[in-house]
């Protein structure tokens, strides 16, 4: 059970929060005109890594924000939290 | 009869207090104190159960949470009753009852000892290889199985008891009481640490309690004088809180621990009612010591299972802390100096001690000379070939070890004995060490599994970290205490520790014998029966993985997770195998480190709170006119309002026609709501609906289709323009917070430049919904000075009123296809709105109507319900609404999707409407749809979604997703059942009042 420290709310039990997947996947401002294939890219593909991976979390059961997390999946590490909108931290 | 064999007087012990309990029936006496385990010894009695696979009898081992033997049923036949529990745990009470598991008819003589006999054909695997094919003949194993082993039996009444749950946070957890623990926990405390210390004891103190010997001094103390002073200390010092009877279960990451704190279990009956029986702790800590100690190994030899083979740890505590002699006449098997303690404490107390048998060749330290002193005969390079006894050991059978160990030579030599202590060293706890994740490192030298790593969030500290020795844990933990609290004095440095043990050991995993492995029977895992020629047959069979193996031959699967062998099985593996151990790794350990009760897991979740249900503010009108209710999300709803002995059917059969004839109320109020203001939200809808909102009026409503981004319904309802810059959207009941939370993350993460605020509403407004002919009569009786002509107030429009002093928003909105009005107000005013309605409707007949009435009248008008008739792979275009996507907007959510290949295919399923031939046949929801009969295999077309027996068109009617079916109106189809084929024929989904005449009629 993760302790998550919230940008908002500070550190709270991971009962509080939803996963929302992998972060840093913009919806294209231009869907109509992409091709099939950059659009399921876009829908379908997601990269599920075992080590680092850039994820969004709902702080769900509390402040309702998003905001992304650095996590390293083998050992459930969280490196970094930072704002939606934020720069990621460089590796 | 019964002998006693409490040899000497415990402090832990009150003898002036006089216990009585039953085992099998037969009535014993223990004193306070006493675990059940440790009464019965003192009772004579060592045969407590039979195992699981040859049903041979079994006794007492150990005198703790690692017992893998004697697992008894506590209370039997009463609603109290909870298996596999381990004797030695139980604390005895006046009354208490407890019977062997595992055995039938009785554990003296047990029919499934036959399987004992068997054994040459009972293999590692055997359960696999046997009973896997064929598969039809699963139930008569599965019985034989069942009845022949079958680990206890689970209450057939409910839990009288009531368990709770606690969050705990600390700034550090100290998990085991023994000496490291209790040293660890004092600092941390008397240094300003909110300090929490653990123990699943009922006493602190571990093993050092008990230490009373001379051999092993600190400041020139005995080390149980020594600890009493300090564990008396602990009282007076602020920060510290002290749990016994509490055990960790669970250690997750980030420190978080669940613990399971044992408050009644040990009361008699009538003082157990009204309490919490346990509280699971949910313990988040800053920073956790362990110090959960060591378990002692055993040793494997030839028949090592029988009633009176202890560890030699165990003998030790029954005699020093219960005052319990485990025999008569005592034999000691070890590899190392632990079992001369046990044997110079029995000796002490006249107890005689038959022999120690060594595998070692020698060891030099006092303890050993004392033995020999006192002309205890000792055995060097022996090991124990055989033993001898069914239901009690009778003797040991001797030889001598070669040099190497891996045979036995010269003649046998007979000891007879009724108790074998055995010593085969120490393994460090380190269950909840790598339940946390931590990783382990294994120890040539000593031939343990060792912590690998401390970090400023844990610590390993004592026997569990590898120092078995008081001298070797004082001065660690020392230093780890400084490091890990970040404190420069812990007063340890200062203690006088004197100790004569030698270290020396002997390793040997499997101690040969006269006989070869096929013709011998040395247990790794005494629960399961898995003995070494098991997992070496596991090995030869081409089992590797040490996961494998375990799973293959069931070592380490029992209640008791294999505590007592696992080290054994990967010594066996990795020398059969020829590789290191440390190569090979270890099991997984898994929580829970003891079995949890399934009490102490839902805590107060039970009964009415096992799951929260949503009530309208009309729920008690529904209740007291007799509504059925049916559950959608967490809400109750009312399904139809029976009267006068009406089945379903019949109510509903009713209510449908009384809505269209005259006029109806249904309580919508769950349907979900949510606000929506700020100067970008009708761009905001323009993006989340398939079609357009800018040019919808002030006071106008709209219906519009969500789309999940593959183009997939996800949600409808109809969407109200307040004013300029606020709507109220309404949504499904049971989507109502998914699609929240789904507009939200779009609003933060993807359009953040848009000034839109979502506020939920839902719990906020009652709303009751009047239609049919009649309703604006109805609400014209309500609110008469409200204009409601249509030119005023048309079909799709909103109004304010008031009724009285009540403020309410009302929509002319329709999911009937009658005139209907829905009437929102203030959500405490909801009762008084729907008496209302009804004394108003007195003179219209007004029917209430619920849930599956609502149902039947929509699809009469062939209007969809999301997540009945769809599910999550139906488009728009699918639903046959291509009406409500717009073409002319830029993008929403799903729009590129319905330009994808696959969704654009022809062939797609489509909701259609089918009439069955018979119009008094209804057809089953979820029946299967086929274009041929006489062809097998058959291609299903598709499926029935929504059904129903229409009572305004007087026919069965039906909604259905069929391939291609847009294009096969008309078309002859079948829904072949089990018993018969019914006829059907596509039809127009909007079976009543396809030009909309009634809205305003
Ligand atoms: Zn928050």
């Amino acid at each position: 059970m993760f302790l998550i420290n919230c940008p908002y709310c500070g550190e709270r039990d991971q009962q509080e929060f939803k996963a929302g997947g992998e972060a840093h996947i913009e919806r294209p401002k231009q869907p109509t005109e992409l091709s099939d294939d950059e659009w399921a890219e876009y829908l379908f593909m997601r990269k599920n890594i075992k080590g680092v991976q850039f994820e969004r979390w709902n702080h769900a059961h509390g402040c309702r924000k998003w905001f992304n997390m650095v996590r390293d999946t083998s050992n459930d590490e969280i490196k970094a939290i930072y704002k939606m909108g934020e720069k990621p931290p460089s590796q | 009869m019964t002998k006693n064999l409490r040899v000497k007087s415990s402090e832990y012990i009150d003898e002036t207090n006089r216990i009585s309990f039953k085992f099998n029936g037969k009535k014993y006496h223990g004193f306070k104190g006493d675990t059940l385990a440790s009464a019965l010894l003192a009772n004579d009695i060592h045969l407590v159960g039979r195992s699981f696979k040859y049903h041979r009898p079994r006794g007492i081992m150990t005198s703790g949470s690692e017992e893998p033997n004697a697992i008894v049923q506590i209370n039997p036949g009463t609603n109290r009753t909870e298996p596999n529990v381990r004797a030695t745990e139980v604390e005895i009470y006046e009354g208490l009852e407890a019977s062997s598991q595992n055995c039938w008819p009785s554990v003296e003589f047990d029919i499934g000892g036959i399987n004992n006999f068997l054994s040459p054909f009972l293999p590692a695997g055997f359960y696999y290889k046997t009973f896997m094919w064929p598969a039809s003949f699963w139930e008569k194993y599965e019985f034989f199985i069942r009845h022949s082993a079958g680990l206890g039996k689970s209450p057939t009444s409910s839990d009288p008891d009531i368990y709770d749950h606690r969050n705990v946070h600390c700034d550090v957890l100290v998990i085991g009481a023994g000496i490291s623990g209790i040293l660890a926990a004092k600092n941390a405390a008397k240094n300003n640490f909110k300090t929490l210390l653990v123990d699943e004891k009922n006493e602190l103190g571990g093993s050092t309690i008990f230490e009373n010997t001379d051999f092993n001094k600190i400041d020139n103390k005995t080390p149980s004088e020594w600890l009493k002073k300090e564990i008396e200390e602990l009282k007076s010092i602020k920060n510290l809180e002290i749990k016994t009877r509490t055990s960790i279960a669970a250690y997750h990451q980030y420190n978080y621990l669940l613990a399971r704190e044992n408050l009644t279990d040990h009361l008699e009956t009538k003082n157990k009612t009204n309490k919490v029986r346990q509280r699971l702790l949910k313990i988040r800590a800053k920073k956790v010591i362990l110090a959960t100690g060591a378990l002692e190994r055993p040793l494997i030899f030839n028949n090592n299972d029988r009633p009176g083979i202890m560890l030699s740890s165990a003998v030790k505590k029954y005699s020093e802390f219960y005052g319990v002699a485990c025999g008569n006449k005592n034999v000691f098997f070890t590899n190392n100096d632990s079992a001369y303690e046990s044997a110079l404490s029995l000796y002490n107390k006249g107890i005689t001690v038959a022999a120690i048998i060594d595998i070692r060749d020698q060891s030099k330290s006092k303890i050993v000379k004392k033995v020999e002193e006192a002309g205890i005969k000792i055995y060097w390079s022996h090991s124990i070939v055989d033993t001898a006894g069914y239901k009690r050991l009778k003797k040991v059978t001797i030889m001598k070890l070669s040099n190497d160990g891996t045979s036995v030579t010269g003649s046998k030599v007979s000891i007879s004995c009724d108790c074998l202590g055995v010593a085969g060293g120490w393994t460090p706890a380190v269950h909840l060490y790598t339940q946390s994740g931590s990783k382990l490192k294994f120890d040539d030298e000593k031939n343990v599994f060792l912590p690998n790593q401390n970090t400023p969030e844990q610590i390993s500290v004592g026997s569990c970290s590898g120092d078995f020795k008081i001298d070797e844990i004082i001065k660690n933990l020392d230093q780890k205490l400084k490091d890990t609290l970040n404190i420069k004095e812990t007063g340890l440095d200062n203690i006088k520790v004197e100790i004569d043990q030698e270290s020396s050991k002997r390793n040997i995993w499997l101690l040969p014998s006269d006989k070869p492995l096929g013709k011998t029977k040395p247990f790794v895992d005494y629960q399961n029966d898995a003995t070494a020629k098991d997992i070496k047959l596991a090995l030869r069979e081409g089992f590797r993985s040490i996961e494998h193996v375990k799973r293959y031959t069931t070592t380490g699967m029992g209640t008791d997770q294999g505590k007592l062998g696992n080290m054994h099985a990967l010594g066996i593996i990795a020398d059969t195998a020829g590789v290191k151990m440390g190569e090979l790794g270890t099991t997984t350990f898994r929580p829970p480190y003891t079995p949890l009760t399934f009490g102490a897991i839902v805590g107060r979740n039970v009964g009415e709170f096992f799951d929260v249900f949503r009530r309208t503010p009309m729920n008690d009108w529904h209740v007291q006119n007799k509504a059925e209710f049916e559950n959608v999300g967490q809400w109750k709803r009312a399904w139809y309002y029976p009267v006068n002995g009406e089945t379903m059917h019949q109510a509903v059969q009713r209510e449908s026609k009384a809505a269209r004839e005259s006029a109806g109320i249904l309580d919508a109020s769950t349907l979900g709501k949510i606000d929506i203001q700020g100067s970008d939200a009708s761009e905001f809808l323009n993006r989340v609906y398939t079609n357009a909102w800018s040019k919808l009026g002030i006071g106008k409503c709209r219906y519009g289709l969500m789309l999940n981004e593959d183009g997939m319904v996800y949600d409808d309802g109809v969407t109200t323009r307040l004013g300029e810059n606020h709507y109220i959207m309404t949504t499904t009941t049971g989507g109502a917070a998914n699609v929240l939370g789904k507009l939200e993350d779009y609003l933060q993460t993807e359009w953040p430049e848009l000034d839109v605020y979502l506020t939920s509403v839902t719990d906020h407004y009652a709303t009751a919904s009047l239609c049919g002919p009649n309703s604006k009569k109805i609400l014209k009786k309500i609110i008469p000075d409200l204009d409601l002509s249509d030119e005023n107030f048309p079909h799709m429009s909103f109004k304010e009123a008031n009724i009285g002093h009540i403020q309410c928003r009302i929509m002319r909105i329709s999911f009937t296809g009658e005139q209907s009005y829905e009437i929102n107000v203030q959500a405490s005013y909801g009762k008084d709105l729907w008496e209302k309605c009804i004394e108003a409707g007195q003179e219209f007949n007004i029917t209430p109507y619920g849930t599956e009435t609502m149902h039947l009248l929509r699809a009469e008008k062939g209007f969809i319900i999301v997540g009945q008739d769809t599910d999550g792979t139906m488009t728009p275009i699918d639903l046959q609404m291509d009406w409500i996507v717009s073409k002319k907007k830029y993008d929403f959510i799903g729009k590129r999707s319905l330009y994808r290949s696959d969704t654009m295919r022809e062939d797609r399923k489509q909701l259609v409407g089918l009439l069955t031939d018979d119009p008094k046949i209804v057809l089953e929801e979820g029946a299967q749809i086929v274009s041929e009969l006489n062809q097998s295999p058959v291609e299903m077309l598709g499926h029935v979604t929504s059904s129903y027996f229409s009572p305004n068109l007087n026919k069965s009617i039906a909604l259905a997703v069929v391939r291609g079916g847009k294009d096969m109106m008309g078309k002859k189809l079948f829904v072949p059942m089990e018993n018969k084929n019914i006829n059907v024929t596509v039809a127009n989904p909007v079976f009543y009042d396809a030009k909309n005449e009634r809205l305003n009629a």
